[in-house]
């Protein structure tokens, strides 16, 4: 994407790095002169969250890390000693599990963004694959921090989601045994959790990189799907970037700081405050609520191994999704009124099968599991494969600029104001 | 743990996930009654404790409960700082004292009790959990977190609004209402040895007889000797032991917030500027 660097290293220093190891030669090419198009609202602003988030989370794990004791005996005491004893371990500790959730509703505004706008579509496969193997990391590591706490929802979720394994018939008892250390959940899989709680992020981190790469390999994809034609179509990253993404980074503390200061277990279940205990099971057993979509569709069949297939098949289905969608047009706003309508019963679905995921298999509930688990497969098997064949797309604008420019010729033609079309021709060039 | 097979627990907890919950399901709908809201001088997004109340709170817990239930998180230390009841520091050496704590081994490899010091934790009343379901037939719960792990979760739409109004006392609400939720006019049905209490989160019979009556306790300060101001005090109370830095945290959300406000209209202004010449 970009063309020749610009970076003109300034001080001596600058100089003498940038002959032997030139990295801020490549930061200056990927955070500064980077074209972005010029057209990007704020649902593209989540990948710069996203790594805020992650950033935050490890340092904050990092420093919990110092005082918790990964042990089936003292670990839910050393988590309250955090909470009471460690100056602002409650912040530390709060922020870490308040910012796990945050950190889920941005990465899922992150997934639908690009659902709608079809940012999967050639030729960003490799990007997109990335981004499900994140997630995947993201709900394991998750998950497994969850147990640390070693509460009774920790030490049940726990139970529940690793017996998962045992439905595989054959190996599915010696899968399980070989997971847990033992005959049941206890200290060895709570420290070999606590190791790969610790492993896992960076692993994130470093697949973020290869995401991030491949990212700026493609360019980003836009509001109108049409891909960067001309210099007239982007920006540089930074200051239009930049700032962009910094303000919406501080609406989303706020939305974090809200939760953290002021509701900081509304997230959380109230069972997980009392200590893991292996003779007494939980009325209900729920996972935090960013599995729960997952956990209807895991309960919505009668079967055992049948619910576990579906339910790892809902996550590998997003790995295909960039060969069924069989469109040529990316951006959901110049596809038709079958897209939209179907795109956004998607959505109110995955919200409605969470809401059912908090729910007991039981009554009618368990037809609305079903019905919700066929809508989300039939979206990406039949739907999406479909509709690309017999749609009516919408004309496409010649290019980005084009698209702009008209939008703004409407806005200054209703507004009777506004500026000449040449001031933005070339906008980087100006002040 | 090796009490049981793997295979067991699969199959239990196999039938417990994707069959039916017979028996709890009651209990997973919530269990009993919606608890009753109060108000709480803790609520809110400016709330704090009261420190007098947690003072009346502590002393219901110290002359009643304390009986039966542990206080095994909270320290002597922790009735003195800032945010809690705020005991002077004589004051709570002198409750600490009254508490035999014990210790060692001493050089004779002795263990031997002395008083309790501000550093020590409240000393639970009976040595281990099977003791007490051996005096008292169940488990009284260790007090320091209950007012956090007895939260009934609140159906839709109150969950929904209780992001906007900043709800988040179901536990104390919890509590007062099963202090003053018994009905002594209830007759058991036969065979039932329990307490009828409608807002029990575990059914509707409770093994704890109703703890609180009007008058029971002396209150120093003049507030009313009732249940319904026995239970709100040692609810209140209750709270601060499973959050004793909410003080703490509200006020420096406040801060938090007022600087995201400002940083954040900054920067917006930035932006603003920053993107002026650019149609987008």
């Amino acid at each position: 994407m970009s063309g020749p660097s610009s970076y003109v290293p300034k001080t001596g220093v600058e100089r003498w790095l940038d002959a032997r190891l030139p990295v801020v030669r490549m930061m200056h090419g990927q955070f500064v002169e980077f074209p972005i198009p010029r057209n990007l609202n704020y649902m593209y602003t989540f990948g710069g969250i996203l790594m805020i988030m992650l950033v935050s989370q490890i340092v904050t794990g990092i420093v919990l890390v110092m005082h918790y004791t990964p042990h089936a005996d003292m670990a839910f005491n050393s988590v309250e000693h955090i909470m009471r004893d460690v100056n602002y371990g409650w912040l530390l500790r709060y922020m870490h599990a308040v910012g796990a959730s945050m950190f889920f509703i941005a990465v899922y505004l992150h997934i639908f963004r690009g659902l709608y706008y079809g940012s999967y579509k050639e030729p960003r496969e490799v990007l997109w694959i990335l981004g499900v193997v994140i997630f995947l990391l993201m709900m394991a590591t998750a998950f497994m921090g969850y147990v640390l706490v070693w509460g009774q929802m920790s030490f049940w979720g726990a139970t529940v989601i690793t017996n998962f394994f045992s439905v595989f018939p054959i190996v599915g008892d010696t899968l399980v045994q070989w997971l847990w250390g033992g005959f049941a959940v206890d200290n060895p899989t709570l420290n070999r959790f606590f190791s790969l709680h610790y492993l896992l992020p960076f692993m994130i981190f470093g697949v973020v990189i290869l995401h991030v790469w491949a990212l700026h390999v493609t360019g980003q994809t836009n509001p109108t799907g049409v891909e960067v034609k001309q210099k007239s179509d982007t920006v540089p990253f930074t200051p239009y970037a930049t700032v962009k993404d910094l303000f919406a980074m501080v609406v989303f503390f706020a939305l974090f700081a809200y939760f953290l200061f002021f509701l900081p277990n509304y997230l959380g279940h109230a069972d997980n405050y009392i200590e893991a205990n292996p003779l007494v099971t939980p009325a209900h057993i729920v996972p935090e609520w960013y599995f729960l979509p997952f956990y209807a569709i895991l309960r919505a069949v009668p079967s055992a191994l049948g619910g576990v297939l579906l339910m790892f098949g809902a996550i590998v289905v997003l790995f295909f999704l960039p060969w069924l969608d069989t469109s040529k047009v990316k951006s959901g706003s110049f596809r038709s009124v079958w897209f939209k309508a179907a795109f956004w019963v998607f959505a109110i679905n995955a919200v409605w099968l969470g809401w059912l995921g908090s729910k007991p298999a039981e009554g009618w509930y368990v037809p609305a599991m079903q019905i919700g688990t066929v809508y989300y497969f039939a979206y990406f098997l039949i739907i999406l494969p479909l509709l690309g064949l017999f749609e009516t797309t919408k004309p496409l604008p010649a290019s980005i600029t084009d698209a702009v420019l008209s939008k703004a010729k409407t806005k200054t033609v209703a507004s009777g104001a506004g500026q000449p079309a040449g001031a933005t021709a070339a906008p980087e060039t100006k002040g | 743990m090796a009490l049981f097979s793997s295979r067991m627990i699969k199959r239990v907890l196999v039938a417990a996930l994707v069959a039916i919950v017979p028996a709890t399901a009651a209990l997973a709908a919530g269990g009993g009654k919606a608890p009753r809201e109060q108000d709480w001088s803790f609520a809110g997004f400016f709330g704090t404790y009261d420190t007098a109340q947690l003072q009346r709170g502590f002393q219901i817990y110290s002359e009643n409960c304390s009986a039966c239930h542990a206080l095994s998180r909270v320290a002597f230390r922790n009735l003195m700082e800032p945010g809690g009841p705020e005991f002077s520091e004589a004051e709570v050496r002198a409750i600490a004292a009254n508490y035999f704590i014990e210790d060692g081994p001493d050089s004779f490899g002795d263990m031997f009790e002395r008083p309790g010091r501000l550093s020590d934790r409240f000393p639970p009343p009976f040595p281990n959990q099977e003791a007490a379901v051996a005096a008292m037939g169940a488990y009284p719960p260790d007090f320091s977190l209950l007012a956090k792990a007895r939260a009934p979760t609140r159906g839709f739409p109150n969950f929904v609004f209780d992001i906007f109004t900043g709800y988040a006392e179901n536990g104390p609400d919890y509590i007062y209402s099963l202090l003053t939720g018994y009905d002594a006019d209830h007759v058991n049905p036969e065979g039932e040895l329990g307490h009828y209490n409608p807002y029990f989160v575990n059914g509707e019979y409770i093994a704890m007889a109703q703890p609180l009556w009007d008058g029971m306790h002396v209150y120093q300060d003049g507030s009313p000797e009732t249940i319904s101001q026995y239970s709100k005090d040692v609810s209140a109370f209750m709270m601060w032991a499973a959050e004793p830095h909410l003080n703490a945290r509200k006020e420096m959300g406040f801060r938090v917030m007022a600087f995201l406000l400002i940083f954040g209209s900054l920067v917006y202004m930035t932006k603003r500027r920053v993107w002026s010449t650019v149609e987008h």
